[in-house]
């Protein structure tokens, strides 16, 4: 185990060093010179120059990326152009609602796929297979930024249960946790099938049902405990999608979280928070990987073993 | 079985208008102001935007630009992806090392969360998106390669023709690349699927296409507005987006099938990501 776990910290590590140098790059990908795309051809030489000078733009690459690193280390991200705070305050301000939207989301996504997937490999060919992996077609095909607005449709504006938009209660939680969840239930029941049906192949399956156990206790103790690693595994990587269709999601419905930062920041070519909202994502995302797989090895000891990469 | 030749069906006419849309009689840029918020009617079949423009005609053009953008993105990310996987892992050693670093810094970032970063930072347009695009989209397809030609490249045949002396260049394209062409064209299905919804997702976010020109991403947009007075603006081509990544993903699980792939799951861009 512990040759395992100092592999898979010094892989996260080197990852999160990689994405940090990225997004420092991102600002410099930017055609031509950025000061001019943030403050428009009619700014004065005067502005230009105390914007380069805020933005450290003149002086030598290296030790631009050397000071963002250390700033990175320091939680200290720069100032936003805009808000006039600094680019850590924001992102803690904002945070907690992308936090709760893709927290809910997965708890929705868990609580369809698994009865969903479970029925469809129980009664596999069957109208309730068929139908559960409609379902699932259906689901990984909507893109949420049309299943969003069609939900308000339907609940806000024809029956009027649920707001539009906002962040005030838990209702206004519902629409936008449904929306993100809604894919990552489609591909997650799909997955509890295939692994389910893979898993009840196996001998002990027959064995079991052989000592005459029920087909529930056959299916949930005897299958689904050895479903659960393709399933984690899938889970950990579609969490990345998640986060990344929350941007979406949040745009949509007004959330006010990281993701409606983003593409304000991006609209009103606020550099610094767009390099900040892209990298607390990102580095949120290789923390669950990190810590998916950390549960795998825990979970499973055939890995820790054998150090499969992570 | 149907199901999936409709679905056939849906992506040959998809490609047909996307083909044809410079020959049609279209007038997806005419405003006409007695037209605004036209509900569907006989004359108008799928009604009129916030300008009056007919919804059917952008929606065709829109058609044009999915289809566009979803072949080059997956043209290009295919042939980079394939080159850099399949040559890195043929070559073995710091190459492929390297090969591995970069890519688990790209799939560090959250589904198109990279691509929405790009795309905002290099300005909007359809070259752009593009290139946005194919930055996150190749590293599903080099992952694939490397870890198919990984597992030939100890085959007999390919042993046998190294002992004969054959460059690697022809050992990777002529030995190694046919055996490993089937999951990377299912991989490249669901892709399309995958680009476009990105496409569309990253117009939504305004981040793409520019007006006049019309994809059903910005067309989604700019109905948001007018969900209670006209739903049909934001329903009609929000099915069309529906229909035609529907009928891509039926076709790659067909293909998965057919091909016998099971390594496959989703792409960098699919699985969700919008």
């Amino acid at each position: 185990m512990p040759a395992y776990l100092a592999g898979r910290l010094f892989t996260a590590v080197w990852v999160v060093f990689g994405v940090s140098t990225l997004v420092f790059l991102l600002i410099h990908w930017v055609p031509g010179d950025p000061v001019d795309v943030m403050l428009g051809e009619s700014a004065s030489g005067a502005d230009r120059e105390l914007l380069r000078q805020a933005l450290g733009l003149d002086r030598p690459l290296f030790e631009q990326w050397w000071s963002f690193m250390h700033g990175v280390l320091h939680f200290d991200l720069g100032t936003s152009l805009y808000h006039q705070q600094s680019v850590a305050s924001l992102l803690d301000s904002r945070y907690a609602a992308t936090a709760e939207l893709a927290g809910l989301a997965f708890l929705f996504a868990v609580a369809i796929a698994l009865p969903l997937g479970l029925l469809a490999a129980a009664r596999r060919g069957s109208v309730w297979d068929r139908g559960a992996m409609g379902f699932a077609m259906l689901g990984v095909s909507i893109p949420n930024f049309w299943l969003g607005p069609l939900l308000v449709l339907l609940f806000s504006l024809q029956l009027g249960w649920l707001p539009v938009s906002g962040r005030e209660g838990p209702a206004s939680l519902l629409l936008p946790a449904l929306t993100l969840g809604t894919s990552l239930a489609a591909i997650l029941s799909r997955m509890v099938r295939s692994s389910l049906l893979e898993v009840l192949e196996e001998d002990y399956i027959r064995s079991a049902r052989a000592r005459g156990l029920s087909g529930y206790q056959v299916l949930v103790r005897h299958g689904l405990r050895n479903a659960w690693l393709p399933i984690l595994t899938l889970l950990g990587m579609q969490l990345g999608a998640l986060l990344g269709g929350a941007v979406v999601t949040e745009t949509v419905f007004n959330w006010p979280g990281l993701g409606t930062l983003l593409v304000e920041s991006i609209q009103r070519r606020d550099y610094p928070v767009v390099q900040g909202c892209v990298l607390v994502i990102s580095l949120s995302y290789v923390l669950i990987n990190l810590l998916t797989d950390l549960l795998y090895a825990w979970v499973d000891p055939r890995i820790r073993l054998h150090q499969v990469r992570g | 079985m149907r199901w999936r030749s409709a679905s056939v069906i849906i992506l040959l006419c998809w490609a047909l208008v996307a083909l044809s849309a410079p020959w049609l009689p279209l007038q997806p840029y005419d405003i006409a102001l007695e037209n605004i918020l036209q509900s569907p009617e006989p004359q108008l079949w799928l009604g009129a935007d916030d300008l009056g423009r007919p919804v059917l005609d952008r929606l065709l053009m829109g058609a044009r630009t999915s289809f566009w953008v979803a072949c080059w993105v997956v043209s290009l990310s295919l042939l980079i992806g394939t080159l850099f996987g399949a040559v890195a892992a043929y070559r073995g050693g710091i190459w492929d090392r390297a090969l591995v670093l970069v890519i688990d810094i790209f799939m560090a970032f959250p589904g198109i969360l990279l691509a929405i970063a790009l795309a905002g930072l290099l300005g909007p347009g359809i070259d752009n998106l593009v290139f946005a695009l194919t930055l996150v989209g190749w590293v599903g397809f080099a992952r694939l390669a490397r870890a198919q030609v990984l597992s030939v490249k100890q085959r007999d045949h390919v042993l046998a023709a190294q002992a004969l002396g054959t460059r690697p260049w022809r050992i990777v394209t002529r030995h190694l690349l046919p055996l490993i062409s089937a999951p990377l064209v299912v991989e490249a299905t669901f892709g399309i699927a995958g680009v476009v919804v990105a496409e569309s997702g990253l117009s939504f976010l305004g981040l793409g296409v520019q007006p006049p020109e019309a994809s059903w991403g910005s067309m989604i947009r700019d109905g948001v507005r007018y969900l209670l007075v006209a739903p049909h603006l934001v329903i009609a081509p929000g099915a069309a987006l529906f229909i035609v990544v529907m009928s891509v993903n039926l076709l790659g699980d067909r293909l998965r099938d057919w091909l016998d792939v099971r390594t496959v799951r989703s792409t960098r861009l699919t699985g969700g990501a919008v």
